[in-house]
């Protein structure tokens, strides 16, 4: 071959590793008693684009194993072998394997043989100990479809210009795994070439028939082909996630410079006028769509960290010989990228612990009159400008006297009577563990201080709820860093803040009459309902705001602790808002959830409910002690 | 962060390239390398409870920056904000700072033999955020060693705990 194909390779690992997904979310979900022809097809697929693909660049360990693998695989398919739990965790196993195998391709370091050998032989012994093994030697299995044309004509074969799109130009990968002669069986390759053809012209591909002639199955079909390929483009592509954060960058810049032109439009005398003011009002329309769907881009759902788990906890619980059903809840909450692939680790963690001490045998449930399965959610969800997401067992629950135990053989200081949350707080100090013993699992007393210690990088904090007996709930909190935010932009004498529109209730331009003084601070009276008033120059320390609370008007605002009326000198408007880390640059501020940019160029502020409802309560205490 | 106020330029290379600028009547350098860009001074946002010589933040394309005036910090000159004031944003770390001064000078080489070392009294920032002096024309130029200035806990710009990050 004379084309360089290292050039493809980034490709094929990708691709690689997302066929050795889609394996094993199907193998997970694959109803042992009535297995469905689709989904064998989908394993089988997985398998063989990779062997196709690792054929053409000659990586011959994924051959030799997907091969194998290939060939239960039909089996399976073909009804002469049953699929069984044992199999089935025999083929999840290998495609831990073929994991490492791709990993190691891709670091360039070396292949354990032997190892290969050993996964080979695993497999192996499925073809030996069920089914007729010689009828697999012949060739490949591609000669199988023909025999049962009714139900898998296509046999995978369509996938072919997957491996395809791995690069390679040299077709169909079918022809390509010569060189790796030695671990394949003889297959007479030209011999299987018509075959392809005959299951190439089937149904799905009718458009092909006319173009490949039955003769030279080699030349491909060029007309068709890009066509398909553009087809499947268009529902996915990869990007670099640099490129994506240059775009966000550079429509920013866009913003600002559309609004300058707003500006400059707006002075413009002369007969013009009319035209250009259609056109920056269509500019401003256009930019702002713009900005939103870049936005966007970077926006996942939280169901990429989620959808590993059933496979955690599936491994996990047949290890520790426990019965546990996973509920997974809010996977379409949507968080930033950047968090999605650091939040996989703490949370992998988290789902270890709870399956490991919290959740009980199942012998033991049924003793404390449980249901014997455990349960365990993993919960996401939005509330004002936070991501939560929550570990929720139904296990045993923390044990306050173990723990306190632990800490006093840690000689860790403690206040005299520590509350429950305090104690909890404990099992997240270094070196903590109250694993009666160590498993492989979890017990060894690194794991929640690294949790912790993640998750407080990404600017969010982990909080614990347990009840003995009842379960125990890790809930996650992180900030929006990327998020954007549904808000109010109010004014306070020259400067303008965001308000997160979850935390308004409504905005009252009060009466005289309305205000009450209370213990020297100032209420609104509302509908019976008391509501203190704080003014939002004060907390923020603005100049030249109104300072007569008839003249302003109030917001009233509900966070999970408080309520209160907020003084502002006007509404803007509701916008959306980009919402921008202040501690990238900065510090955290108190008050302060972020920043964002507005329309203009200049910074905003967003408050923070929840922080200004605390400061509320300082200042009102503040007030009554003098 | 410990005193050490005797590793002046960095070892490797003799000369170095100095951005000067003056606040009030005082000269001063830091390290071009540092300088991301001079830009004019913006009205910027302003952030409750930080120190007069925060001024406040703004957007710098899409990143939200603070903005320092070393004039009110240092209390040199006087801190007045008009079409000549100059605004020069630095890297530090992965950070981004802009720095409030008069004007900006020049770009100036300097040989690492001319540079005197530091005084202990008599400028307004403390010695250890000195590289040294030197002498050009009958000026004595103040090299800053801004760095760590920008990232001491005495201007409290940025978290505790991630400034101690930093300069690990």
């Amino acid at each position: 071959m004379s084309i360089d194909m290292s050039q493809f390779h980034a490709t094929f690992f990708e691709e690689g590793h997302e066929h050795l997904d889609e394996m094993e979310r199907v193998l997970m979900a694959i109803d042992l008693s009535a297995p469905q022809a689709e989904d064998l097809d989908t394993i089988f697929r997985a398998a063989h684009s990779i062997k196709g693909g690792s054929g053409i660049f000659g990586f011959d360990a994924l051959t030799t194993v997907t091969h194998v693998m290939e060939n239960i695989l039909e089996q399976v398919r073909s009804g002469s072998m049953s699929l069984t739990q044992p199999l089935v965790d025999c083929l999840l196993g290998t495609s831990d394997h073929l994991r490492a195998i791709l990993e190691s391709y891709r670091n360039q370091s070396e292949i354990n043989w032997t190892e290969i050998g050993d996964i080979t032989h695993s497999l192996e012994v499925w073809l030996t100990a069920e089914g007729p093994a010689p009828q697999v030697e012949q060739g490949y299995g591609f000669f199988e479809p023909l025999q049962q044309p009714g139900r898998d004509d296509s046999y995978g074969f369509f996938d072919q210009d997957e491996s395809e799109q791995a690069g390679s130009d040299d077709g169909f990968g079918f022809f390509e795994p010569l060189p790796a002669t030695a671990e394949l069986p003889e297959v007479p390759v030209a011999g299987a070439a018509p075959t392809d053809v005959a299951a190439t012209s089937s149904p799905a591909q009718p458009s092909n028939t006319t173009e490949t002639a039955p003769a030279k199955p080699v030349v491909r079909p060029d007309s068709s082909q890009p066509a398909q390929r553009s087809e499947r483009e268009a529902s996915s592509i990869r990007v670099d996630i640099v490129k994506v954060d240059q775009l966000v960058n550079m429509v920013g810049e866009l913003v600002i410079t559309q609004s300058m032109l707003n500006l400059i439009g707006s002075e413009v005398q002369g007969p013009e006028t009319e035209r250009l003011h259609a056109a920056l009002v269509e500019l401003e329309r256009n930019t702002r769509e713009l900005q939103e769907s870049i936005m966007s881009i970077r926006m996942l759902p939280i169901s990429f960290v989620f959808n590993r788990f059933p496979r955690v906890v599936r491994d996990l619980s047949s290890k520790l010989h426990k019965r546990v059903e996973l509920v997974v809840e809010g996977g379409q909450t949507e968080i930033d990228k950047g968090l999605i692939e650091r939040l996989a680790d703490p949370l992998t963690h988290l789902v270890r612990n709870s399956l490991d001490h919290g959740i009980e045998q199942p012998e033991e449930r049924l003793r404390k009159g449980k249901p014997e399965c455990g349960r365990l959610t993993l919960r996401a969800e939005q509330k004002g400008g936070n991501i939560l997401i929550s570990v929720i067992d139904d296990g045993a629950g923390l044990n306050r006297e173990r723990i306190l135990q632990k800490a006093a053989e840690k000689s860790i200081e403690l206040p005299e009577h520590p509350t429950d949350s305090q104690v909890w707080q404990l099992i997240m100090a270094p070196g903590f563990s109250t694993a009666a013993e160590v498993t492989d699992v979890s017990g060894r007393g690194v794991g929640m201080d690294v949790v912790k210690r993640n998750i407080e990088h990404m600017g969010g904090r982990i909080e614990i709820e347990s009840r003995t007996g009842e379960g125990a709930k890790f809930q996650i909190r992180l900030p929006l860093t990327l998020a954007i935010l549904d808000g109010m932009s109010v004014a306070v004498g020259e400067q303008h803040f965001i308000i997160p529109l979850v935390n308004i209730i409504e905005s009252v331009q009060p009466s005289p009459e309305q205000i009450k003084q209370i213990k020297k601070q100032e209420m609104l009276e509302l509908r019976d309902a008391y509501w203190p008033i704080v003014p939002l120059y004060q907390v923020m320390q603005v100049e030249g705001a109104r300072t007569a609370i008839s003249e302003a008007i109030l917001v009233l605002i509900e966070t999970s602790k408080t309520r209160f009326a907020l003084m502002v000198d006007d509404l803007i408007g509701q916008q959306q808002v980009v919402i921008k880390s202040l501690e990238q640059h900065y510090r955290r501020v108190p008050g302060i959830a972020g920043a964002t940019i507005m329309g203009d160029g200049s910074v905003a502020l967003i408050l923070d409910a929840e922080s200004l409802a605390q400061r509320v309560d300082e200042s009102l205490m503040m007030k009554e002690t003098v | 962060m410990s005193d050490n106020a005797g590793d002046t330029i960095k070892p490797e290379s003799s000369t170095c390239e100095f951005l000067t600028f003056t606040l009030g009547d005082e000269h001063y350098g830091l390290d071009i390398m540092q300088v991301r860009e001079i830009r004019g001074y913006e009205p910027v946002t302003k952030i409750a409870n930080a120190p007069p010589f925060i001024k406040g933040v703004l957007n710098l394309r899409g990143d939200v920056v603070p903005i320092v005036d070393l004039r009110i910090k240092f209390d040199v000159g006087r801190a007045e904000y008009n079409e000549f004031t100059i605004v020069i944003m630095l890297h530090i770390g992965d950070r981004i700072v802009g720095i409030v001064v008069d004007a900006v000078s020049d770009v100036i080489n300097f040989q690492k033999q001319d540079i005197k070392p530091p005084p202990e009294f008599g400028v307004a920032f403390d010695s250890q955020y000195l590289f040294g002096l030197a002498p050009i024309n009958n000026n004595m130029i103040i090299l800053l060693n801004i760095e760590k200035l920008i990232s001491s806990q005495e201007l409290g710009l940025f978290d505790a705990s991630s400034a101690a990050q930093e300069t690990q």
